[in-house]
């Protein structure tokens, strides 16, 4: 086979669908609860993950969650006011320190050095079927755990006192949320690459916003936008022969700004 | 009478300090209950205290078996990326039926406000659609945080009566937290005046004359301890007592501004013996 529909070219779709369909669950309480810093600090910590998980010979989908959730639970652990430290200024020393140490740590590694672009943009043209086997795996399980918690984030959202006193607790979804979180920079670091991880979560949600009147509608045109962001994307690198991952990245931003064009004509 | 919550020797705080200790605190099914205390004093604190949403650092919390707590926060920043109606927010955490929506937005007066997105909600309709939220799960126990922030006179006034009405109908204790003291008070079975431990407590008409409380609010507050005052004295009337002179009596004390403290213990003194007048 060759041509568009060549075999790598239907499994960087697939793989590229299978997570534009799991971004969304996490992408909308990242843009309602103003977290996209966070998804940066988590997303290039997965630079550190991948180089250690390949000098201990891990999985680097296992390896990059495991550094992932580390850093989320620091920085967790760090956001208190006895740190005296504004959010936005610790996650910028988190994101980019992990960032630096991830980079430093992969200059180590013989051979590394040529793969670590792959690892910073994402390398989509290159999965296997056992990447798009574990993607689509990952995916249904955050699209599980999030659809499970999803009244109890919406409410904790909108107050967390107002979950508190339905008995909910807003403290253990927000974990919940956090290790969903991981989970996905290890799932699209593949598809993306580090850098870019941030922009699956942020943009197709904050695109969906002007043509959404509830939280699921919202929910469902971003995975809407992010699939034909991801379709269109692939299919523009074919064709102009430009990087995959930024090429995906570059269609979300035009659905950005079509939806919040429509969106203002329509409410103007 | 059924108890639903109990608290005993509560106390509370972030870092080193403690903002609440030692605070005792019960509510019964069918009670109005008002926290009155100045800012800082920890009346919100011990509202999530008994919310669930702050574990306390010492003490205990008792609540009825199965307790429904209908809970409206005092301020809701809803961010403007989250696109909800009003609708879509009655159901949050849990969907009702879409008559017994519309029911209770009519009986909060907010029936127009269906499809309206929960941004750009006036003060007034803001605080109806949280409590028409609250009432929806059949709550036992209704707890209001500075419910009227953000209300003129004649809306908070509207409110409170909605409250009592409800509290009418549907048989629910109520326990608020608020700084409007002469509308709150007079609504209330028992007023716990707290200022990081529970200062005085007690009928409107006990506290209002403890000295805690006149330490607290008697110079600050003249405006609407008056108007308070006014509403009191016509009861007195009728119950046979000497209306004038004791309105009189009191409105001269707070004319003298920050000695009030002062003249609040004499009043105590004189007020056992009132009834022998």
């Amino acid at each position: 086979m060759s041509g568009l529909l060549s075999e790598f070219m239907i499994r960087a779709a697939l793989a590229g669908v299978g997570v534009a369909l799991a971004a969304p669950w996490l992408g909308v309480f990242v843009v309602w609860r103003r977290m996209a810093y966070f998804g940066d600090a988590v997303g290039h910590a997965a630079v550190l993950g991948v180089a250690l998980s390949l000098m201990i010979q891990l999985p680097v989908t296992l390896g990059v969650a495991a550094v992932a959730v580390t850093v989320a639970l620091v920085i967790a652990a760090l956001e208190h006011p006895r740190v005296g430290l504004g959010a936005d200024a610790l996650l910028g020393v988190m994101s980019h320190g992990a960032l630096a140490f991830g980079l430093i740590a992969v200059s180590f590694l013989p051979g590394a050095r040529l793969n670590l672009e792959a690892y910073l943009f994402g390398d989509i043209l290159a999965v296997g079927w056992a990447d798009v086997g574990v993607i689509w795996a990952g995916a249904a399980v955050i699209a599980a755990v999030i659809g499970w918690r999803w009244r109890g984030l919406l409410t904790a959202t909108v107050n967390p006192d107002l979950a508190w006193s339905a008995g909910l607790n807003p403290d253990r979804d927000r974990r919940i949320l956090t290790l969903a979180l991981a989970l996905l920079v290890a799932l699209a670091i593949k598809v993306v690459g580090a850098l870019l991880i941030t922009a699956l979560l942020v943009i197709p949600a904050a695109a969906a916003r002007p043509l959404s009147r509830s939280p699921e509608m919202m929910l469902g045109v971003a995975m809407g936008i992010g699939v034909l962001s991801a379709l269109v994307g692939l299919g523009l690198s074919y064709a102009a022969d430009t990087p995959a991952g930024p090429s995906v990245v570059v269609v979300s931003v035009v659905c950005f700004v079509l939806g919040r064009a429509i969106g203002s004509l329509r409410t103007g | 009478m059924t108890r639903l919550i109990e608290g005993r020797g509560l106390a509370a705080g972030f870092g080193g300090t403690d903002v609440l200790s030692g605070v005792d605190f019960h509510i019964d099914a069918g009670e109005i209950v008002t926290i009155v205390g100045p800012n800082g004093s920890g009346k919100s604190t011990l509202m999530r205290l008994l919310v669930g949403a702050v574990r306390p650092r010492s003490g205990t919390i008792t609540r009825a078996p199965g307790l429904r707590l209908g809970y409206v926060p005092q301020k809701l920043s809803i961010d403007p990326t989250l696109p909800l109606t009003v609708t879509r927010f009655l159901d949050l955490p849990r969907p009702s039926p879409r008559a017994k929506k519309a029911a209770m937005m009519e009986r909060c007066g907010i029936t127009d406000l269906t499809h309206h997105p929960m941004t750009g909600l006036s003060g007034g309709q803001y605080q109806r659609v949280l409590l028409a939220r609250a009432l929806l799960v059949q709550p036992q126990l209704l707890m209001l945080d500075e419910a009227t922030q953000g209300m003129d006179q004649r809306g908070s006034a509207g409110f409170y009566a909605l409250i009592e009405e409800l509290r009418r109908d549907l048989g629910l204790a109520v326990l608020m937290v608020s700084h409007e003291l002469h509308v709150v008070m007079s609504a209330s079975d028992r007023v716990i005046c707290l200022n990081g431990h529970v200062c005085c407590e007690g009928t409107p008409e006990i506290v209002r004359s403890a000295p805690e409380y006149r330490a607290l609010f008697g110079t600050g507050t003249q405006g609407t301890l008056a108007l308070y005052r006014h509403e009191h004295d016509h009861s007195h009337d009728h119950a046979g007592g000497d209306g004038h002179d004791h309105g009189h009596d009191h409105a001269h004390h707070h004319g003298q501004g920050h000695h009030a403290h002062a003249h609040a213990h004499a009043d105590k003194h004189a007020d056992p013996a009132e009834p022998a007048e």
